[in-house]
Protein backbone atom coordinates (compact mmCIF):
# COMPACT_ATOMS: atom_id res chain seq x y z
CA UNK A 1 0.00 0.00 0.00
CA UNK A 2 1.38 3.47 -0.95
CA UNK A 3 0.83 6.04 1.65
CA UNK A 4 1.06 9.60 0.57
CA UNK A 5 1.83 12.62 2.54
CA UNK A 6 3.67 11.20 5.16
CA UNK A 7 5.85 13.62 7.60
CA UNK A 8 9.09 13.06 8.11
CA UNK A 9 9.99 12.90 11.83
CA UNK A 10 13.88 13.42 11.77
CA UNK A 11 14.88 17.32 11.20
CA UNK A 12 13.42 20.55 11.63
CA UNK A 13 12.48 20.77 8.39
CA UNK A 14 9.78 18.69 9.27
CA UNK A 15 9.20 17.83 4.70
CA UNK A 16 5.49 16.36 4.62
CA UNK A 17 5.26 15.31 1.54
CA UNK A 18 6.76 11.79 1.78
CA UNK A 19 5.95 8.64 0.01
CA UNK A 20 6.12 5.21 1.35
CA UNK A 21 5.24 1.95 0.51
CA UNK A 22 3.81 0.11 3.48
CA UNK A 23 3.44 -3.83 3.40
CA UNK A 24 2.82 -6.50 6.40
CA UNK A 25 2.53 -3.98 8.74
CA UNK A 26 6.09 -2.71 7.58
CA UNK A 27 7.83 0.28 5.78
CA UNK A 28 9.16 -1.41 2.81
CA UNK A 29 10.19 1.87 0.49
CA UNK A 30 10.41 5.72 0.91
CA UNK A 31 9.52 5.87 -2.86
CA UNK A 32 9.78 10.07 -2.77
CA UNK A 33 10.73 13.04 -0.41
CA UNK A 34 12.91 12.40 2.16
CA UNK A 35 16.42 12.41 2.38
CA UNK A 36 19.40 9.89 2.68
CA UNK A 37 18.77 10.51 6.79
CA UNK A 38 15.52 10.59 6.95
CA UNK A 39 14.79 7.70 4.77
CA UNK A 40 17.25 5.72 6.91
CA UNK A 41 15.27 6.52 9.66
CA UNK A 42 11.80 5.46 8.04
CA UNK A 43 13.14 2.20 7.04
CA UNK A 44 13.97 1.62 10.92
CA UNK A 45 17.05 0.00 12.93
CA UNK A 46 17.14 -2.76 15.32
CA UNK A 47 14.53 -1.32 18.00
CA UNK A 48 15.11 -2.29 22.69
CA UNK A 49 12.79 -5.31 22.72
CA UNK A 50 11.55 -4.83 25.83
CA UNK A 51 10.93 -2.84 29.55
CA UNK A 52 13.94 -3.56 31.20
CA UNK A 53 15.34 -3.13 34.86
CA UNK A 54 18.85 -2.78 35.85
CA UNK A 55 19.85 -5.88 38.43
CA UNK A 56 23.34 -6.31 40.02
CA UNK A 57 24.26 -4.46 36.79
CA UNK A 58 22.37 -5.83 34.06
CA UNK A 59 19.07 -5.01 32.25
CA UNK A 60 16.71 -7.63 33.08
CA UNK A 61 13.59 -7.80 31.08
CA UNK A 62 10.41 -7.01 32.32
CA UNK A 63 6.59 -5.83 31.88
CA UNK A 64 5.62 -2.03 31.13
CA UNK A 65 4.07 -2.61 34.49
CA UNK A 66 6.71 -3.05 36.55
CA UNK A 67 9.06 -0.56 34.48
CA UNK A 68 6.65 2.04 35.05
CA UNK A 69 6.56 1.37 38.40
CA UNK A 70 9.47 1.06 38.96
CA UNK A 71 10.41 4.86 37.44
CA UNK A 72 7.70 6.23 39.39
CA UNK A 73 9.23 5.34 42.21
CA UNK A 74 12.87 6.83 41.39
CA UNK A 75 11.06 9.99 40.45
CA UNK A 76 8.68 10.19 43.73
CA UNK A 77 11.69 9.45 45.93
CA UNK A 78 14.14 11.98 44.00
CA UNK A 79 14.79 15.47 45.58
CA UNK A 80 16.56 17.02 42.37
CA UNK A 81 14.91 15.68 39.39
CA UNK A 82 15.82 16.66 35.65
CA UNK A 83 13.45 15.49 32.78
CA UNK A 84 15.46 15.87 29.85
CA UNK A 85 14.89 15.37 26.17
CA UNK A 86 11.62 16.13 24.50
CA UNK A 87 12.84 16.81 20.74
CA UNK A 88 12.12 13.71 18.81
CA UNK A 89 8.50 13.14 20.33
CA UNK A 90 5.58 15.28 19.77
CA UNK A 91 3.84 18.55 21.50
CA UNK A 92 1.28 16.01 22.97
CA UNK A 93 3.75 14.03 25.21
CA UNK A 94 5.35 17.34 26.02
CA UNK A 95 2.61 18.90 28.13
CA UNK A 96 2.72 15.35 30.09
CA UNK A 97 6.47 15.77 30.46
CA UNK A 98 5.45 19.94 31.88
CA UNK A 99 2.68 18.15 34.27
CA UNK A 100 4.95 15.45 35.61
CA UNK A 101 7.67 18.00 36.05
CA UNK A 102 5.43 20.55 38.14
CA UNK A 103 3.96 17.31 39.96
CA UNK A 104 7.53 16.39 41.32
CA UNK A 105 8.91 19.59 41.17
CA UNK A 106 11.77 18.80 38.86
CA UNK A 107 13.79 20.76 36.54
CA UNK A 108 12.73 20.10 33.03
CA UNK A 109 14.67 20.82 30.45
CA UNK A 110 14.56 20.11 25.92
CA UNK A 111 17.67 19.97 23.41
CA UNK A 112 17.75 23.13 22.85
CA UNK A 113 20.16 23.40 26.17
CA UNK A 114 22.57 22.53 23.77
CA UNK A 115 21.66 23.00 20.32
CA UNK A 116 19.66 26.67 19.84
CA UNK A 117 19.49 27.29 23.27
CA UNK A 118 21.74 30.65 22.68
CA UNK A 119 19.32 31.75 20.25
CA UNK A 120 16.51 31.42 22.38
CA UNK A 121 18.35 33.57 24.68
CA UNK A 122 19.13 35.97 21.88
CA UNK A 123 15.38 36.36 20.52
CA UNK A 124 14.35 37.00 23.99
CA UNK A 125 16.88 39.94 24.59
CA UNK A 126 16.41 41.38 21.19
CA UNK A 127 13.63 39.73 19.47
CA UNK A 128 13.98 37.82 15.51
CA UNK A 129 12.92 39.36 12.65
CA UNK A 130 11.92 36.13 10.73
CA UNK A 131 9.13 34.20 8.41
CA UNK A 132 8.44 31.02 6.97
CA UNK A 133 10.37 28.68 4.67
CA UNK A 134 7.76 28.84 2.56
CA UNK A 135 8.31 33.31 2.58
CA UNK A 136 11.95 31.90 1.46
CA UNK A 137 10.99 29.66 -1.08
CA UNK A 138 9.11 32.08 -2.90
CA UNK A 139 11.25 35.23 -2.16
CA UNK A 140 14.77 35.09 -1.30
CA UNK A 141 17.19 35.67 -4.21
CA UNK A 142 20.08 35.91 -1.44
CA UNK A 143 20.62 33.03 0.96
CA UNK A 144 23.19 33.11 3.69
CA UNK A 145 24.12 29.44 5.65
CA UNK A 146 26.23 30.77 8.66
CA UNK A 147 27.81 27.98 10.79
CA UNK A 148 25.34 25.68 9.04
CA UNK A 149 25.92 22.86 6.89
CA UNK A 150 22.39 22.02 5.43
CA UNK A 151 24.22 19.40 2.77
CA UNK A 152 24.85 17.30 5.90
CA UNK A 153 22.40 18.13 9.36
CA UNK A 154 19.40 19.41 6.91
CA UNK A 155 19.60 17.29 4.00
CA UNK A 156 16.49 18.57 1.96
CA UNK A 157 16.67 22.49 3.25
CA UNK A 158 18.10 24.11 -0.33
CA UNK A 159 16.23 21.87 -2.30
CA UNK A 160 12.69 22.65 -0.50
CA UNK A 161 13.48 26.25 0.81
CA UNK A 162 16.18 27.69 -0.55
CA UNK A 163 19.02 27.88 -2.95
CA UNK A 164 18.21 25.33 -4.91
CA UNK A 165 14.13 25.89 -4.60
CA UNK A 166 11.97 27.39 -7.25
CA UNK A 167 9.70 29.68 -5.66
CA UNK A 168 6.74 32.33 -7.18
CA UNK A 169 9.23 35.13 -7.80
CA UNK A 170 12.49 32.67 -8.23
CA UNK A 171 11.24 30.57 -11.10
CA UNK A 172 14.57 29.42 -12.19
CA UNK A 173 15.50 27.92 -8.75
CA UNK A 174 19.21 28.54 -7.92
CA UNK A 175 19.74 30.78 -11.21
CA UNK A 176 17.34 33.89 -9.71
CA UNK A 177 19.67 33.27 -6.06
CA UNK A 178 23.06 33.92 -4.77
CA UNK A 179 24.28 32.00 -1.87
CA UNK A 180 26.64 32.82 0.45
CA UNK A 181 28.42 29.94 3.16
CA UNK A 182 30.05 31.71 6.05
CA UNK A 183 32.22 28.56 7.79
CA UNK A 184 35.45 27.61 9.12
CA UNK A 185 35.49 24.62 7.43
CA UNK A 186 34.73 24.25 3.36
CA UNK A 187 31.81 22.01 4.31
CA UNK A 188 29.92 20.57 1.50
CA UNK A 189 27.32 23.45 1.71
CA UNK A 190 30.52 25.62 1.31
CA UNK A 191 32.00 23.78 -2.27
CA UNK A 192 28.42 24.36 -4.00
CA UNK A 193 28.29 28.48 -2.77
CA UNK A 194 28.94 31.34 -5.19
CA UNK A 195 30.70 32.57 -2.60
CA UNK A 196 32.19 30.90 0.44
CA UNK A 197 33.77 33.23 3.28
CA UNK A 198 35.84 31.44 5.83
CA UNK A 199 36.37 32.73 8.85
CA UNK A 200 38.83 31.81 12.21
CA UNK A 201 37.07 29.71 14.20
CA UNK A 202 35.34 31.88 17.47
CA UNK A 203 35.46 34.76 15.37
CA UNK A 204 31.68 35.32 14.02
CA UNK A 205 31.02 38.22 16.38
CA UNK A 206 33.88 40.13 15.15
CA UNK A 207 32.52 39.42 11.24
CA UNK A 208 28.80 40.01 12.48
CA UNK A 209 30.24 43.69 13.52
CA UNK A 210 31.80 44.14 10.70
CA UNK A 211 29.24 43.69 7.95
CA UNK A 212 27.14 45.30 10.99
CA UNK A 213 29.18 48.70 10.43
CA UNK A 214 29.12 47.98 6.58
CA UNK A 215 25.93 47.84 6.41
CA UNK A 216 24.95 50.98 8.32
CA UNK A 217 27.97 53.15 6.50
CA UNK A 218 30.74 53.35 8.82
CA UNK A 219 33.41 51.67 6.50
CA UNK A 220 36.02 53.55 7.63
CA UNK A 221 36.25 51.88 11.22
CA UNK A 222 36.26 48.48 9.37
CA UNK A 223 40.06 47.47 9.30
CA UNK A 224 41.53 45.52 6.45
CA UNK A 225 40.85 42.27 8.11
CA UNK A 226 38.17 40.85 10.42
CA UNK A 227 37.74 37.34 11.95
CA UNK A 228 40.25 36.04 8.71
CA UNK A 229 38.10 38.01 6.49
CA UNK A 230 39.47 40.51 4.57
CA UNK A 231 37.56 43.71 3.87
CA UNK A 232 37.30 43.27 0.07
CA UNK A 233 35.58 40.29 0.74
CA UNK A 234 33.48 41.78 3.57
CA UNK A 235 32.52 44.68 1.17
CA UNK A 236 31.82 42.38 -1.56
CA UNK A 237 28.92 40.65 0.90
CA UNK A 238 27.36 43.79 1.83
CA UNK A 239 26.57 44.57 -1.92
CA UNK A 240 25.36 41.48 -2.20
CA UNK A 241 23.39 41.84 0.69
CA UNK A 242 22.12 45.52 -0.20
CA UNK A 243 21.14 44.44 -3.82
CA UNK A 244 19.08 41.28 -2.74
CA UNK A 245 15.27 41.67 -2.92
CA UNK A 246 14.62 39.51 -0.26
CA UNK A 247 17.71 38.15 1.91
CA UNK A 248 17.69 35.09 5.02
CA UNK A 249 20.32 34.11 7.24
CA UNK A 250 19.99 30.55 8.35
CA UNK A 251 22.40 29.76 11.05
CA UNK A 252 23.62 26.90 13.02
CA UNK A 253 25.64 25.33 15.74
CA UNK A 254 28.58 26.71 14.39
CA UNK A 255 27.72 30.24 15.99
CA UNK A 256 25.63 28.84 18.97
CA UNK A 257 28.27 26.44 20.34
CA UNK A 258 31.31 28.39 19.76
CA UNK A 259 32.69 31.57 22.37
CA UNK A 260 29.98 34.09 22.19
CA UNK A 261 27.27 31.55 22.39
CA UNK A 262 23.94 34.50 22.48
CA UNK A 263 25.91 37.26 21.53
CA UNK A 264 26.82 35.79 18.85
CA UNK A 265 23.21 35.67 17.81
CA UNK A 266 22.43 38.48 19.21
CA UNK A 267 24.87 40.06 16.88
CA UNK A 268 23.76 38.27 13.97
CA UNK A 269 19.72 39.24 14.42
CA UNK A 270 21.39 43.42 14.78
CA UNK A 271 23.26 42.55 11.67
CA UNK A 272 19.41 41.39 9.90
CA UNK A 273 18.48 44.68 11.43
CA UNK A 274 21.01 46.78 10.00
CA UNK A 275 20.10 45.07 6.50
CA UNK A 276 16.62 46.47 6.91
CA UNK A 277 18.26 49.87 6.28
CA UNK A 278 18.30 49.03 2.41
CA UNK A 279 16.08 45.89 2.02
CA UNK A 280 14.01 43.19 3.25
CA UNK A 281 16.04 40.39 5.24
CA UNK A 282 15.16 37.28 7.23
CA UNK A 283 17.20 35.33 10.13
CA UNK A 284 16.26 31.93 11.20
CA UNK A 285 17.80 29.24 13.18
CA UNK A 286 18.56 25.88 11.66
CA UNK A 287 16.49 23.67 14.56
CA UNK A 288 17.66 20.78 14.53
CA UNK A 289 15.63 18.26 15.85
CA UNK A 290 12.04 18.05 14.34
CA UNK A 291 10.06 19.07 17.51
CA UNK A 292 12.65 20.93 19.46
CA UNK A 293 10.78 23.89 18.18
CA UNK A 294 7.62 22.09 19.31
CA UNK A 295 9.04 21.62 23.10
CA UNK A 296 9.89 25.48 23.56
CA UNK A 297 6.35 25.91 22.58
CA UNK A 298 4.64 23.62 24.68
CA UNK A 299 7.13 24.57 27.66
CA UNK A 300 6.41 28.45 27.32
CA UNK A 301 2.28 28.22 26.91
CA UNK A 302 2.70 25.69 30.51
CA UNK A 303 5.33 27.21 32.21
CA UNK A 304 6.03 31.10 30.50
CA UNK A 305 9.37 29.60 29.67
CA UNK A 306 11.24 27.58 26.39
CA UNK A 307 13.34 25.03 28.22
CA UNK A 308 15.85 24.75 31.78
CA UNK A 309 12.61 25.30 33.54
CA UNK A 310 12.91 24.75 37.05
CA UNK A 311 9.76 23.55 38.98
CA UNK A 312 11.35 22.80 42.29
CA UNK A 313 10.26 26.23 43.59
CA UNK A 314 6.47 25.75 43.02
CA UNK A 315 6.39 27.98 40.83
CA UNK A 316 8.84 28.37 37.21
CA UNK A 317 12.00 29.63 37.54
CA UNK A 318 14.20 29.96 34.56
CA UNK A 319 18.06 30.77 34.63
CA UNK A 320 19.72 28.97 32.07
CA UNK A 321 23.74 28.61 33.31
CA UNK A 322 21.87 27.81 36.36
CA UNK A 323 19.13 25.60 35.79
CA UNK A 324 20.18 24.10 32.51
CA UNK A 325 21.09 20.26 32.24
CA UNK A 326 24.94 20.41 31.50
CA UNK A 327 25.29 23.06 35.07
CA UNK A 328 23.09 20.87 37.20
CA UNK A 329 25.03 17.57 36.20
CA UNK A 330 28.34 19.17 35.99
CA UNK A 331 27.31 20.43 39.83
CA UNK A 332 26.54 17.08 40.21
CA UNK A 333 22.91 18.27 41.65
CA UNK A 334 20.65 15.72 40.28
CA UNK A 335 19.94 13.29 42.14
CA UNK A 336 17.75 11.04 39.25
CA UNK A 337 17.06 11.55 35.65
CA UNK A 338 14.24 10.78 32.84
CA UNK A 339 15.60 10.68 29.36
CA UNK A 340 12.86 11.06 26.68
CA UNK A 341 13.72 10.81 22.85
CA UNK A 342 16.77 11.63 23.28
CA UNK A 343 20.55 10.26 24.08
CA UNK A 344 22.88 11.65 26.42
CA UNK A 345 25.38 9.53 26.99
CA UNK A 346 26.35 10.55 23.32
CA UNK A 347 25.83 14.08 22.99
CA UNK A 348 26.39 15.39 26.84
CA UNK A 349 29.96 16.29 27.67
CA UNK A 350 31.88 13.94 29.54
CA UNK A 351 31.86 15.07 32.74
CA UNK A 352 27.94 15.50 33.00
CA UNK A 353 27.74 11.51 32.08
CA UNK A 354 29.91 10.67 34.76
CA UNK A 355 27.59 12.04 37.10
CA UNK A 356 24.57 10.15 35.05
CA UNK A 357 26.71 6.91 35.66
CA UNK A 358 25.91 7.39 39.16
CA UNK A 359 22.24 8.46 39.55
CA UNK A 360 19.30 6.61 39.20
CA UNK A 361 18.52 7.33 35.27
CA UNK A 362 15.35 6.31 33.49
CA UNK A 363 15.29 6.07 29.82
CA UNK A 364 12.09 6.21 27.12
CA UNK A 365 13.15 5.65 24.17
CA UNK A 366 12.51 3.15 20.92
CA UNK A 367 15.91 2.64 20.04
CA UNK A 368 19.37 1.24 22.49
CA UNK A 369 21.94 3.85 22.49
CA UNK A 370 25.07 5.10 24.47
CA UNK A 371 22.73 6.30 27.28
CA UNK A 372 21.31 2.90 27.94
CA UNK A 373 24.48 1.63 29.14
CA UNK A 374 24.35 3.32 32.18
CA UNK A 375 20.14 3.22 32.65
CA UNK A 376 18.70 1.92 35.30
CA UNK A 377 14.79 1.69 33.93
CA UNK A 378 14.17 1.24 29.77
CA UNK A 379 11.07 1.40 28.59
CA UNK A 380 10.79 1.24 24.87
CA UNK A 381 8.23 4.06 22.99
CA UNK A 382 6.65 4.03 19.48
CA UNK A 383 8.56 5.94 17.13
CA UNK A 384 6.82 9.30 16.60
CA UNK A 385 5.91 9.94 13.47
CA UNK A 386 5.75 6.54 11.99
CA UNK A 387 4.00 4.21 14.62
CA UNK A 388 2.11 7.14 16.34
CA UNK A 389 0.93 10.85 15.88
CA UNK A 390 0.78 14.12 16.81
CA UNK A 391 1.58 17.79 16.50
CA UNK A 392 5.22 18.82 15.75
CA UNK A 393 6.66 22.38 14.97
CA UNK A 394 8.81 22.57 12.00
CA UNK A 395 11.58 25.57 12.51
CA UNK A 396 9.64 28.15 11.27
CA UNK A 397 7.20 27.63 14.04
CA UNK A 398 4.59 26.27 12.04
CA UNK A 399 2.94 23.35 13.47
CA UNK A 400 2.86 20.20 11.23
CA UNK A 401 0.78 16.57 12.26
CA UNK A 402 2.64 13.80 12.23
CA UNK A 403 1.14 10.71 10.50
CA UNK A 404 1.25 7.16 11.80
CA UNK A 405 1.51 4.48 9.13
CA UNK A 406 2.23 1.67 10.91
CA UNK A 407 0.63 -0.39 13.99
CA UNK A 408 2.70 -1.07 16.80
CA UNK A 409 2.58 -2.90 20.03
CA UNK A 410 4.48 -0.30 21.59
CA UNK A 411 2.99 2.75 24.00
CA UNK A 412 3.34 5.94 22.78
CA UNK A 413 5.64 8.38 24.46
CA UNK A 414 2.69 10.14 25.80
CA UNK A 415 0.64 7.17 26.70
CA UNK A 416 3.98 5.93 28.71
CA UNK A 417 4.40 9.53 30.39
CA UNK A 418 0.77 9.41 31.76
CA UNK A 419 1.36 6.26 33.30
CA UNK A 420 4.53 7.31 35.16
CA UNK A 421 2.23 10.19 36.23
CA UNK A 422 -0.33 8.46 37.83
CA UNK A 423 1.97 5.90 39.25
CA UNK A 424 3.69 9.03 40.97
CA UNK A 425 0.62 10.88 41.97
CA UNK A 426 -0.36 7.07 43.73
CA UNK A 427 3.21 7.47 45.72
CA UNK A 428 2.55 10.88 47.17
CA UNK A 429 -1.14 10.36 47.74
CA UNK A 430 -0.30 7.42 50.07
CA UNK A 431 2.90 8.91 51.06
CA UNK A 432 0.32 12.13 52.32
CA UNK A 433 -2.29 9.66 54.05
CA UNK B 1 50.15 18.66 17.31
CA UNK B 2 48.12 21.99 18.88
CA UNK B 3 45.01 22.33 17.12
CA UNK B 4 41.52 23.76 17.78
CA UNK B 5 38.38 21.04 18.20
CA UNK B 6 34.80 21.44 16.46
CA UNK B 7 32.71 18.58 16.70
CA UNK B 8 29.11 18.66 14.45
CA UNK B 9 26.89 16.68 12.36
CA UNK B 10 27.96 14.44 9.12
CA UNK B 11 25.72 12.36 6.82
CA UNK B 12 26.51 9.37 7.82
CA UNK B 13 26.27 10.45 11.87
CA UNK B 14 22.69 11.45 10.65
CA UNK B 15 21.65 8.07 9.15
CA UNK B 16 22.65 6.11 12.27
CA UNK B 17 21.51 8.41 14.77
CA UNK B 18 18.90 5.50 15.89
CA UNK B 19 21.91 2.76 15.02
CA UNK B 20 24.87 4.20 17.56
CA UNK B 21 25.43 0.72 18.96
CA UNK B 22 26.36 -0.46 15.54
CA UNK B 23 29.61 -0.63 13.37
CA UNK B 24 27.84 1.63 11.09
CA UNK B 25 28.21 4.26 13.79
CA UNK B 26 31.59 3.84 15.55
CA UNK B 27 33.36 3.82 11.70
CA UNK B 28 31.37 7.12 10.39
CA UNK B 29 31.89 8.62 14.17
CA UNK B 30 34.61 7.46 16.10
CA UNK B 31 37.07 9.56 13.60
CA UNK B 32 39.22 12.80 13.26
CA UNK B 33 38.83 14.77 10.06
CA UNK B 34 42.29 16.83 9.58
CA UNK B 35 44.11 18.54 6.61
CA UNK B 36 46.62 16.85 4.73
CA UNK B 37 49.45 18.89 6.14
CA UNK B 38 48.29 18.17 9.41
CA UNK B 39 48.12 14.65 9.00
CA UNK B 40 51.89 14.72 7.68
CA UNK B 41 52.84 16.69 10.95
CA UNK B 42 51.75 14.12 13.09
CA UNK B 43 52.81 11.30 10.73
CA UNK B 44 49.32 9.95 10.33
CA UNK B 45 48.04 8.24 7.53
CA UNK B 46 44.43 8.04 6.81
CA UNK B 47 42.95 5.13 9.10
CA UNK B 48 45.63 5.26 11.30
CA UNK B 49 44.87 5.94 14.78
CA UNK B 50 45.22 9.33 17.39
CA UNK B 51 44.94 10.37 20.60
CA UNK B 52 42.79 13.82 20.49
CA UNK B 53 43.97 15.46 24.45
CA UNK B 54 42.20 18.15 26.36
CA UNK B 55 42.41 19.87 29.71
CA UNK B 56 38.59 17.81 29.88
CA UNK B 57 39.81 13.94 28.32
CA UNK B 58 41.69 11.94 25.84
CA UNK B 59 40.39 9.72 23.49
CA UNK B 60 41.34 7.61 20.69
CA UNK B 61 40.13 7.97 17.04
CA UNK B 62 40.44 7.05 13.47
CA UNK B 63 42.49 9.84 10.95
CA UNK B 64 40.94 11.02 8.35
CA UNK B 65 41.53 13.12 5.84
CA UNK B 66 39.90 16.49 4.77
CA UNK B 67 36.73 17.58 5.64
CA UNK B 68 37.80 20.75 4.21
CA UNK B 69 39.24 21.72 7.22
CA UNK B 70 42.12 24.56 7.83
CA UNK B 71 45.48 23.58 8.77
CA UNK B 72 45.05 23.88 12.95
CA UNK B 73 41.93 22.70 12.83
CA UNK B 74 39.92 19.11 13.81
CA UNK B 75 36.45 17.86 13.51
CA UNK B 76 35.46 14.92 15.23
CA UNK B 77 31.17 14.46 14.71
CA UNK B 78 29.25 15.26 17.22
CA UNK B 79 28.82 11.34 19.32
CA UNK B 80 30.73 10.19 22.58
CA UNK B 81 34.20 10.02 21.25
CA UNK B 82 33.76 13.67 20.61
CA UNK B 83 31.90 14.07 23.65
CA UNK B 84 34.60 12.80 25.67
CA UNK B 85 36.91 15.46 25.06
CA UNK B 86 34.52 18.29 25.24
CA UNK B 87 34.16 20.68 27.90
CA UNK B 88 31.37 20.78 30.24
CA UNK B 89 31.74 24.89 31.22
CA UNK B 90 28.36 26.36 29.68
CA UNK B 91 30.04 30.10 30.51
CA UNK B 92 26.76 30.75 32.22
CA UNK B 93 24.71 30.04 29.03
CA UNK B 94 23.74 26.83 29.17
CA UNK B 95 25.38 25.66 26.13
CA UNK B 96 28.77 23.26 26.73
CA UNK B 97 31.85 24.54 24.44
CA UNK B 98 31.41 21.89 21.56
CA UNK B 99 33.37 24.24 19.06
CA UNK B 100 36.75 25.81 19.49
CA UNK B 101 38.56 23.62 21.85
CA UNK B 102 42.21 23.40 22.57
CA UNK B 103 43.39 19.79 21.96
CA UNK B 104 46.87 17.81 21.39
CA UNK B 105 46.74 15.16 18.45
CA UNK B 106 49.55 12.64 18.48
CA UNK B 107 49.29 9.45 16.29
CA UNK B 108 48.59 6.67 18.86
CA UNK B 109 48.81 3.03 18.84
CA UNK B 110 46.26 2.30 21.19
CA UNK B 111 42.86 0.88 19.38
CA UNK B 112 39.63 2.71 19.40
CA UNK B 113 36.70 1.77 21.71
CA UNK B 114 33.61 0.99 20.56
CA UNK B 115 31.27 2.90 22.02
CA UNK B 116 30.23 0.12 24.73
CA UNK B 117 33.82 0.03 25.74
CA UNK B 118 34.17 3.72 25.69
CA UNK B 119 31.05 3.68 27.91
CA UNK B 120 32.42 1.97 30.77
CA UNK B 121 35.16 4.55 31.22
CA UNK B 122 32.18 6.83 32.97
CA UNK B 123 31.00 3.60 35.19
CA UNK B 124 34.19 3.62 37.79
Amino acid sequence: MEITDVVCALCGCVCDDLVVEVEDNEVKKVKKGACSVGKSKLMGHGRIKSPAIRENGSLKECSYDDAIKKAAGILAAARRPLLYGWSSTVCEADKVGIELAEEIGAVIDNTASVCHGPSVLAIQDVGLPSCTLGEVKNRADLVIYWGANPTDAHANHMKRYSYISKGYWTAEGKKDKKLIVVDVRETKTAKVADVFIRIEQGKDFLVFSALRALLLGYEDVVPEEVGGVSKKDLLEAVRLMKEAKFGITFFGMGVTQSTGRHNNIVNAIQMTRAAHTHTKFSIMPMRGHYNVNGFNQVCTWETGYPFSVDLSRGYAWYNPGETSSTDLLVRRECDAALFIATDPGAHFPGESIRHLAKIPVIQIDPFANPTTEFADVVIPAAISGIESEGNVYRMDNIPIRLRKVVDTEYLPDEEILEKILEEVRAIREKEGE
Amino acid sequence: MNARLISGRTIAQGQNLDNKLSEEYYNAVAICEMNEKDMEKIGVSADENVEVRTSYGEVVVKAKEGGGNPEGIAFIPMGPWANAVVSGDTHGAGMPQYKGIDAEIEKSEEKVLPVKELMQRYMG
